[in-house]
């Protein structure tokens, strides 16, 4: 059997905030299985953008376990979640973060550039992913010149080009329009169902939601099954 | 993440921004040419001072007759004539003296032919030219047998010799000093001036012991150069002939030295003391524009941190480590004083050659200067360049993330 590829257990975050303590997390557990599209809800303040920097390694939790792919990753120094950020988890933003000013490629080339992958290959990897997304034609193309749309194409083409372990989407859709929305959509779809990407995803539409196999939501630092 | 990927990555921040990293890099451009001019020309007006000196004879300390009271009359300095031969002989055994030249002068009037020329007599030993640093354009200098028996043989000064002889050779001729006939067997080279004006080629040499029996009278001596092994030596040697020449001229300890002496080396030691202060001088304040730059620097790098922290928080997201961010903006700062380090360095030649044109100072470029001036700008660098690149890299990636 193998193992899950998120386990977590009693997680806990509180913030200070201008003195007063905001427990962002209450207690979360939470398992998603390989090849698994999970959506997570929740009105804004619910704690889910937390939950997703926990689950991002760009944070860590007050109290509770977190394992990734087996792992227990909870008491990791900030050098190694950066090497997990970079190996296991691909994240793909609202607003896109691309760098700016730097051509779709090198953003590409980026996440392989901090994996010490030779120059070659690190060039004929990115062209690769970008061209799995569509964007063989606009290598050079700085953000920029580029629509919404293939802007998130480029950030997939990043979140990928190392082959994480899994997809983290944070309200990918939030600064696209309802065709292009789809489009992307359409493209976690496929990555989903063809090439068996886990994807966690978070969002508060739920056509957007309807995507996924399984939907959670976030409400008061806890979560519960959806229409629970 | 390699070397040649960072350099890659701080090359492109750089390149994206290319008048303000220009503009950063001037102050570093500025700050190591007024280094490497300013240096350049103290050390220039160093080297000259050398040089002057050394044409002077450096290591070199006179002795001359003092003053005496008798009667209650007190002459002048060289008024008595205790200083003989025999001092200069007994001053040459001392320690770390290498040569001791001792002279008489007077002044006569020099006739060749139908023509004659009024100058001065100097009554010299073998060791007057080695000890003046002064080499013969032509034929040879007095030896020491002519001294031990006083010949009858002159060596010219150049003025001498073109005021008697115009441009025809003087060697082997008879000139007469007074009315003692003189062959002339050598003329010295071109000396110039003294350093208080007076013509030293204006000189005509015969052996000591001729101008004091044949053309003075005298048996004492009125001057003795003592060339002595180094410069450090010479105030010690000073120390020693003062002590030997009181003892032998007997002088208790009531009395007064009947001589007078004079210490080139030290004349020497304190003037280049001066210039080297000063080229510090001119070094040191110009190494504070270098400082300025630097600051130049750190200011733009933290200005750089505030406006791309949300590239820090992207790239940290995508696996940067924290030594990845540090070093990527190091060696942004690194190369903006690097590029500016040699391109200082080249202005900085040229401004001081054009200084040298328009001025006629001379300068004096060394390898080092410009070694310590490109190393100080790298200094600079890392310096300012350290703490921007510190705060980028302690950016919490969430924190950076969210950074509008």
């Amino acid at each position: 059997m193998t193992e899950p590829v998120i386990q977590v257990r009693e997680l806990r975050k509180t913030y200070a905030l201008d003195g007063i303590e905001v427990q962002a997390l209450r207690g979360i557990d939470l398992t998603v299985q390989p090849g698994e599209f999970v959506a997570i809800m929740g009105p804004s303040g619910s704690g889910k953008s937390t939950l997703m920097n926990i689950l991002g390694c760009l944070d860590v939790p007050d109290s509770g376990s977190y394992r990734l792919q087996g792992r227990d990753i909870t008491h990791l120094d900030p050098d190694a979640l950066a090497e997990l950020r970079n190996r296991e988890i691909g994240f793909v933003f609202q607003n896109f973060n691309l760098l700016a000013r730097t051509s779709a490629l090198e953003n590409v080339e980026t996440p392989l550039i901090y994996a010490g992958v030779g120059r070659e290959e690190r060039h004929r990897r990115a062209t690769e992913a970008l061209q799995h997304m569509g964007l063989g034609e606009r290598l050079a193309s700085q953000p920029s010149q580029l629509s919404g749309g293939q802007q998130q194409r480029v950030a997939i083409a990043r979140a990928l080009v190392t082959k994480p372990t899994l997809l983290l989407a944070d309200e990918p859709t939030g600064n696209l329009d309802t065709a292009t929305s789809a489009d992307i959509m359409a493209v976690l779809d496929t990555l989903n169902r063809d090439e068996g990407v886990t994807i966690l995803l978070i969002t508060h539409e739920h056509e957007v939601a309807d995507h996924a196999q399984r939907t959670l939501v976030v409400r008061d630092g806890q979560l519960l099954e959806a229409g629970a | 993440m390699s070397w040649s990927a960072a350099l890659q990555l701080a090359l492109r921040a750089l390149w994206r921004n290319k008048t303000r990293a220009a503009l950063t890099a001037l102050g570093v451009i500025i700050g190591v040419a007024s280094v490497i001019a300013m240096v350049a020309i103290g050390a220039g007006a160093q080297q000259r001072i050398a040089e002057t000196l050394e044409s002077m004879g450096t290591n070199t300390l006179v002795i001359r007759p003092g003053s005496v009271t008798r009667g209650g009359v007190r002459t002048g300095a060289g008024g008595i004539t205790s200083l003989t031969r025999a001092d200069a002989a007994a001053i040459a055994d001392l320690r770390d003296v290498v040569a001791v030249a001792p002279s008489v002068r007077s002044s006569a009037q020099v006739r060749y032919r139908g023509t004659n020329w009024g100058t001065a007599i100097e009554g010299v030993t073998a060791d007057h030219a080695a000890v003046q640093n002064w080499p013969l354009a032509a034929g040879d200098f007095i030896s020491e047998q002519q001294v031990t028996a006083a010949a009858h043989v002159c060596v010219l000064g150049q003025t001498v010799a073109r005021e008697l002889f115009g441009l025809a050779s003087p060697i082997g001729e008879t000139v007469v000093i007074k009315s003692m006939a003189c062959r002339v067997i050598g003329v010295l080279s071109e000396k110039g001036a003294t350093a208080w004006g007076s013509d030293r080629d204006d000189a005509v040499f015969v052996p000591i012991t001729t101008a004091q029996r044949k053309l003075m009278g005298i048996t004492h001596v009125q001057r003795i150069e003592v060339s002595t092994s180094g410069r450090e030596a010479a105030s010690r040697v000073l120390k020693d002939i003062k002590r030997l020449l009181r003892a032998r001229h007997r002088l208790g300890k009531d009395q007064a030295d009947d001589f007078r002496s004079h210490n080139f080396a030290e004349l020497a030691q304190s003037s280049e003391e001066s210039a080297r202060v000063f080229t510090w001088l001119l070094g040191s304040i110009a190494s504070v524009s270098l400082l300025v730059g630097g600051i130049g620097i750190m200011n733009i790098m933290l200005v750089s941190v505030t406006e791309r922290t949300r590239e820090i928080g992207i790239r940290m997201a995508l696996g940067a480590r924290h030594r990845d961010i540090l070093w990527q903006f190091l060696l942004e700062a690194l190369l903006l004083s690097a590029a500016g380090g040699l391109l200082g360095i080249l202005l900085g030649l040229i401004g001081a050659q054009a200084v040298s044109r328009f001025s006629g100072l001379p300068i004096s470029i060394s390898a080092g200067s410009v070694l310590i001036a490109f190393l100080f700008a790298g200094l600079v660098g890392v310096f300012f360049g350290l703490h921007p690149a510190r705060k980028a890299a302690r950016l919490r990636p969430i924190e950076a993330l969210r950074y509008e």
